[in-house]
């Protein structure tokens, strides 16, 4: 039994040094972000420092009062979007998975190739085309297109797909059958609860990669007041004579990711509860 | 008794997967075969003047074919597995211990949280921060300095090991934490009984592991085996920032998609459109191997769920 | 509405002919030389270029849109356009005594998204309405050349506008009109600026290495390339760089090439003598150890950084607009720490201009806007004094080179208009093809890692070779010289 326990805390050991180190990783780059965007250019012009400094004020209101640069409405821009897809794209993703793994019919093993098939294709390969698309529909420069096509997600499908293989037992769908309830109120009432681990991790990782998401946006969108904020950062940190404030490139991209941290933090609580949720269950 | 409920119900399983069709067809598959028409034309843009579109059948796929396009789909894969070997086994090892219920982790809800952190920051933003950090005059090098382990700045994106690597950690560092969640979330799906009879039957962490977790798991496992590699091959925004769009030193940091969106920015619709049906051809035969290991892996599955069953 | 629509059908087939019809005589004004082009131009244009085809309704619209990479160009129309009231907070919209509006649309130059931004724009032009249509843009000299191009007739000629360059912009430099007119010398755009470059360098360094910071002195340590060098060995003795990169030397050998990057009708690049010396001294001078080896290009945050006191580098080749805009803010130190004089060549290096976009509906305030912030003598020198910037006034400059009283108090009260003025005289630019931003940005990008030692030096052209053909897919061949 000793050297048993004298292993579990070597182990014990082991896990708390690496978890030590990869969140000191994880937090070094937030943590440089915060000072640098507590300084002021010349400050920053002198080279790195471990310590916040004071012009965090000035170059947070450098950032709030730019009109070029419409932050404020670029997170509003962003947070309808990322929420709407991450809606839409959870929901939608999870009916295909349980409408191809409950039923048989004809054309179920043609669509899930099909979707396989779909899964593996780069975004970028169909910029082209959805430009033009996006063009003839008279949708472009909207947020539309950047919420609609998030209903086809292959990737989410997939993930809710293999979840529902090994966590909903067809017994149960039956059962509901039996109950006398409707197909839609079966999938409603009695699939999406047993789903919501995967609803929630997915919908936080949707949420982050439509926030995220540099590349529709910046093909899609014209307008500045209809800009999200990667497009936002993009633009800022492109422009050449922002290059002499980087105290206030540094206080966009806080600014920028703040409002997905308290997501995330709200969201977290939820994901693990809903991870842990699911191992309880059954 | 499957056949019967098939065929009473088939209608509904088209209803449902309807929306996600429609979608697709509208959105995806209208654009790709838009994509695949252009291919075979020449179609660019010079100045203001547009140039085509002519029809020059295959000249395109040759052009692209001719010049670099092993190269760099060998950089995509090399800046791809250096950034995934760690990700995919810290993350193995983290789930593991996250759902070992023998294992005490103090402040576990923080390091859960904190390892996903990175994730959050755009890619672009992300790279940015690399791209100061590690400059010639940036923090890293002046904490290696004071720490006297160097006395010269490194040169950190000046050599192609150097850039290769710091694009690798950037990617591992932005996504192990995504992958231990997902691992964590399938982990926790296997039946806890499973656990306990193990655990009464004296198997060891690592014999649990190696015996019962990861074969159970192996779904996810490949799918965040195909996701990963499908972003790895769309490797874009790190590499991009952190060496100006080009690539360098020697292009060796250079992909696929960099390439596509130079050929995208020119525009050269007809060369652009060349590389996506390539890009699409290497994604599907990639896929196609590790749909075959997974469909395997699902007989195997099956074989010892019945086991566990029994 | 229905209206509307055939007045624009209308314009556009008008401007098509119009287009023709000047594209004939283009060829025969062309051979006669750039620098009398300008004048002649406005003989047959008053003939062919109609204010009429370039103008999408009859009224005065009430919205004037313009398109630029970041508030400069705002600034100066604040600063000198009469009929400006106020700007809005936030900076997108300036109100005009008259009701007019201006909006503003900024894109950011780098990597070339003010241009996408601007083309998309372009193509969308004849549906867009009228108030949303573009009225002016600005195009930096890299890139002029693409709009400026006849067969296209983006940039109203400035003779359909009512301008008559001979003598509205008689005062201007003579190269920043050649710079802003087609192939066949129609005028089609203008600047308020000049921009000679200078080299600015630190006081305090120069008094280290050579005992004096005396701008004349100075001058005579940096007359030429290989008198810079050899003073450069001093300056490596007491620890300190020349300039801080390669990067900082391009313009001065790039815009001197004597052809352009790509002859009008060809698909083929020449790559200049001129390029070549500089990759070739490039390379000697950072091996050299008179280059900072960690400086890999401009714009960069390494860059910046070499511009602050605890860099070790001598001195930059600048134009006005760098001191002002680039060198000060990168400053942490005191003022009157830096100074300027000739550098070993002189040469011109960046230069805003402006255009009058076809479809506007706004011809009237186009034409004040141009004239009050470019043609204005009186204008002109308030910007000088405003935002030292070296403004396109050829006696203004001569005053002010000669003013004593005017003094720079970043540059210790020298006044930096004496020295750039003379070089300003002797600036010619006769050589630009519409691939000047692309050849000028990858043989930077790729003969890097040659001078890093990297690859070697056929690899390092096989690289600019290959990068060239993916941004410019209508080039067939690079031609190197020798």
């Amino acid at each position: 039994m000793k050297p048993k326990n004298n292993h579990s805390i070597a182990r014990s050991f082991l896990a708390h040094f690496l978890l030590i180190l990869l969140a000191f990783m994880c937090l070094f780059f937030f943590y440089i972000l915060i000072v640098n965007s507590s300084r002021s250019h010349a400050e920053l012009q002198k080279g790195f420092s471990a310590l916040p400094s004071g012009s965090f004020a000035k170059n947070f209101s450098a950032v709030a009062n730019d009109g070029t640069f419409p932050m404020l409405n670029g997170i509003v821009n962003s947070i309808i979007v990322s929420g709407l897809c991450a809606a839409i794209c959870t929901y939608f993703s999870a009916l295909t998975a349980y409408g191809l793994y409950v039923y048989d019919f004809k054309l179920k093993k043609i669509a899930f190739t099909m979707i396989m098939a779909i899964l593996v294709m780069p975004t970028q390969v169909t910029a082209l085309g959805f430009l033009r698309l996006i063009t003839n529909m008279g949708m472009y420069d909207s947020l539309l297109p950047l919420i609609l096509p998030s209903v086809a997600s292959p990737a989410v499908f997939y993930f809710m797909y293999s979840y529902l293989k090994s966590n909903l037992p067809i017994s149960l769908v039956e059962a509901a059958r039996i109950d006398g309830s409707g197909e839609f109120k079966t999938f409603n009432r009695i699939v999406i609860p047993i789903m919501k681990p995967a609803i929630a991790v997915q919908a936080i990782f949707t949420f982050v990669g439509a926030w995220n998401n540099y590349f529709v946006p910046a093909l899609i969108i014209q307008s500045k007041n209809k800009m999200t904020v990667p497009i936002l950062v993009a633009t800022l940190r492109g422009a050449d004579y922002m290059s002499f404030d980087m105290g206030k490139v540094y206080m966009m991209i806080t600014v920028a990711i703040v409002p997905i941290i308290v997501v995330y933090l709200f969201l977290s609580k939820f994901i693990i509860a809903g991870v842990t949720l699911g191992g309880v269950k059954e | 008794m499957n056949k019967k409920r098939g065929i009473s119900r088939a209608k509904w399983g088209y209803i449902f997967i309807l929306p996600f069709f429609l979608t697709y067809f509208i959105f995806s598959l209208i654009p790709l075969l838009d994509t695949i028409r252009y291919s075979f034309y020449e179609y660019y843009r010079s100045g203001l003047k547009i140039i085509g579109p002519n029809f020059v059948g295959f000249d395109n796929y040759a052009s692209v074919m001719g010049t670099d396009f092993f190269t760099y789909l060998g950089n995509t894969f090399v800046l791809w597995i250096i950034g995934f070997i760690p990700q995919i086994a810290i993350a193995l090892l983290l789930a593991a211990w996250f759902t070992d219920a023998r294992l005490k982790i103090h402040g576990e809800q923080f390091f859960k949280v904190v390892i996903y952190l990175p994730n959050l920051i755009m890619a672009s933003a992300f790279a940015m921060l690399f791209f100061t950090i590690f400059s010639t005059s940036g923090p890293a090098n002046s904490i290696l300095m004071n720490l006297g382990i160097t006395s010269a700045p490194i040169d950190f994106m000046g050599t192609p090991t150097g850039t290769r690597i710091l694009v690798g950690t950037m990617n591992f560092l932005m996504w192990f934490g995504n992958t231990t969640i997902m691992l964590m979330a399938a982990i926790m799906g296997i039946s806890p009984d499973i656990f306990e009879a193990a655990s009464i039957d004296g198997c060891t962490p690592t014999q649990t592991f190696f015996n019962i977790t990861l074969p159970l798991i192996r779904p996810i496992l490949s799918y965040t085996l195909i996701t990963s590699l499908i972003g790895g091959l769309q490797m874009f925004d790190v590499p991009q920032i952190l060496t100006n769009g080009q690539g360098n030193p020697n292009r060796t940091s250079y992909t696929l998609i960099m390439w596509l969106n130079n050929l995208l920015r020119a525009p050269d619709y007809g060369r652009a459109g060349a590389l996506s049906v390539y890009l699409f051809i290497v994604s599907g035969i990639l896929c196609f191997f590790v749909y075959k290991m997974m469909n395997d892996e699902d007989a195997y599955q099956k074989k010892s769920k019945k086991k566990g069953k029994r | 509405m229905k209206k509307k629509v055939f007045c624009i059908l209308m314009a556009m087939t008008m401007t098509t002919s119009a287009l023709t019809g000047c594209g004939s005589k283009a060829s025969t004004a062309s051979a006669t030389g750039s620098n009398t082009a300008a004048t002649e131009a406005n003989g047959d244009s008053a003939a062919s270029a109609d204010l009429s085809s370039y103008v999408s309704s009859g009224d005065e619209g009430k919205v004037i849109n313009i398109y630029c990479w970041n508030d400069e160009f705002r600034t100066r129309v604040e600063a000198v356009y009469d009929k400006v009231d106020h700007t809005s907070e936030d900076g997108t919209i300036t109100y005009l005594t008259d009701g007019t509006e201006i909006h503003w649309t900024v894109n950011p130059n780098q990597d070339g998204v003010y241009q996408k931004k601007l083309d998309e724009a372009l193509m969308n032009q004849a549906n867009a309405a009228t108030d949303d249509k573009i009225d002016m843009f600005l195009s930096e000299t890299d890139y002029v050349v693409k709009y400026t191009d006849a067969e296209t007739d983006i940039a109203i000629p400035l003779t359909a506008l009512g301008i008559d360059p001979a003598t509205d912009l008689a005062d201007q430099y003579d190269f920043t009109k050649t710079v802003a007119s087609d192939a066949s010398g129609v005028q089609r755009g203008s600047t308020w600026q000049a921009c000679p470059c200078l080299f600015a360098y630190r006081r305090d360094i120069a008094k280290d290495a050579f005992g004096t910071d005396d701008p004349d002195e100075i001058h005579a340590k940096v007359a030429d390339w290989a008198t810079m060098k050899a003073s450069g060995e001093e300056l490596k003795a007491k620890g300190y760089f020349t300039l801080a990169s390669y990067a900082d030397t391009f313009r001065a050998y790039g815009n001197s090439i004597a052809n352009p990057w790509v002859e009008s009708g060809s698909s083929e690049i020449n790559v200049d003598p001129q390029i070549m010396n500089w990759i070739n001294d490039s390379k000697e001078w950072l091996d050299a150890g008179l280059l900072d080896k960690n400086v890999k290009g401009q714009w960069t945050d390494d860059w910046n950084k070499s511009q602050g006191s605890a860099s070790k580098v001598f001195g930059f080749l600048l134009p006005a607009w760098g001191i002002d805009f680039v060198l000060k803010p990168n400053w942490d130190g005191a003022d009157g720490e830096w100074a300027v004089t000739d550098g070993p060549q002189a040469f011109n290096w960046g230069g805003s201009f402006v255009h009058g976009c076809s479809g506007t509906d706004n011809p009237e305030h186009v034409k004040d806007i141009i004239l009050a912030v470019t043609a204005n003598k009186d204008n002109l020198l308030k910007i000088t004094k405003d935002y030292l910037d070296f403004t396109n006034t050829k006696s203004g400059m001569a005053e002010i080179a000669k003013d004593d009283s005017f003094g720079a108090e970043f540059l210790g009260g020298e006044n930096p208009f004496k020295y750039f003025q003379p070089a300003a005289e002797s600036i010619t630019m006769t050589t630009l093809s519409p691939y000047d931003q692309g050849c000028v940005e990858l043989i930077q990008s790729s003969f890097s890692d040659y001078f890093q030692g990297q690859v070697d030096f056929d690899t390092a052209k096989a690289n600019f070779e290959r990068a060239i053909k993916e941004r410019y897919p209508e080039i067939t061949a690079v031609n190197w010289p020798e």
